[in-house]
């Protein structure tokens, strides 16, 4: 199976779900800030790996496949919660490649220039990401 | 000042990364964009010059923690809605506990 982009997802979102991610993105980010101010960066560190995003998007999806099977004419299903499972799956396998980038960028960052540092930790997490959803749909 | 450079930054950068995440397919491959480093990048980057390169690769560190304990909470998500068939709202913000301990469990075991 192949990645692909589809646009037509894109009008799946309404713009108040879209102004949601944002002002979750933005307060989580500030929030992280704070309690690395009051607590030390041990402790706000860990805040770095805080599934913030991660519940608007599963209900999103759950919601969206719900609207789907609603309009084929299903009015109850558990096609919703499944895929929001299967997300779930997904962001298991992202968490792995999310340790890795933070280990890239504990290791390095404090040796050379920040920029390429932070590029490669971004290039390992989406090429780790890459070789485990590929490793799971193989051994599926 | 420096909060609403955080605030717009964050919600810049999670917000790109939601929007890859709705337009790759297969779903089971837009998922890993959930656990996408994206309060991270916005994060290390805002630190990396107010506070230097040493206490960004600090938060790194127990980052790698914070990632294990996201891991948990997604295991748990995965069991909760895919076997028990919870509804997602509730549970993936209910689980958020789960995170909690674990994170804590790592901070007390590993990094204190």
């Amino acid at each position: 199976m192949r990645i692909r982009f589809n646009l037509a997802g894109l009008k799946q979102i309404k713009w108040n779900e879209y102004l949601t991610r944002f002002l979750l993105g933005g307060a989580i980010t500030v929030i992280t800030g704070l309690i690395a101010k009051h607590f030390g960066p041990v402790v706000g560190g860990l805040f770095l790996a805080f599934p913030a995003i991660f519940p608007s998007g599963a209900t999103l999806i759950e919601k969206h496949e719900r609207e789907k099977k609603r309009r084929a004419g299903i009015p109850r299903t558990m096609r919703g919660r499944l895929a929001a499972a299967l997300d779930a799956r997904g962001a298991a396998l992202g968490t792995l490649a999310l340790a890795a980038f933070g280990a890239l960028i504990w290791q390095l960052l404090p040796l050379y220039n920040a920029a390429v540092i932070f590029t490669g930790a971004l290039a390992l997490w989406l090429a780790l990401a890459i070789l485990m959803w590929r490793i799971r749909k193989l051994a599926c | 000042m420096e909060l609403v450079e955080r605030f717009l930054l964050g919600g810049l950068i999670v917000s790109a990364f939601a929007v890859v995440g709705e337009v790759v397919r297969p779903k089971s491959f837009a998922g890993l964009f959930g656990a996408a480093p994206s309060v991270a990048l916005a994060t290390l980057t805002l630190t990396l010059f107010t506070e230097g390169k040493h206490y960004a690769a600090l938060e790194a560190r127990s980052m790698i923690a914070g990632a294990f304990a996201f891991l948990g909470y997604t295991l748990a998500c995965v069991y909760f809605m895919g076997r028990r068939h919870l509804r997602a709202a509730p549970t993936t913000v209910a689980l958020l506990a789960v995170w909690g301990i674990l994170a804590l469990g790592f901070w007390s075991l590993f990094l204190r």
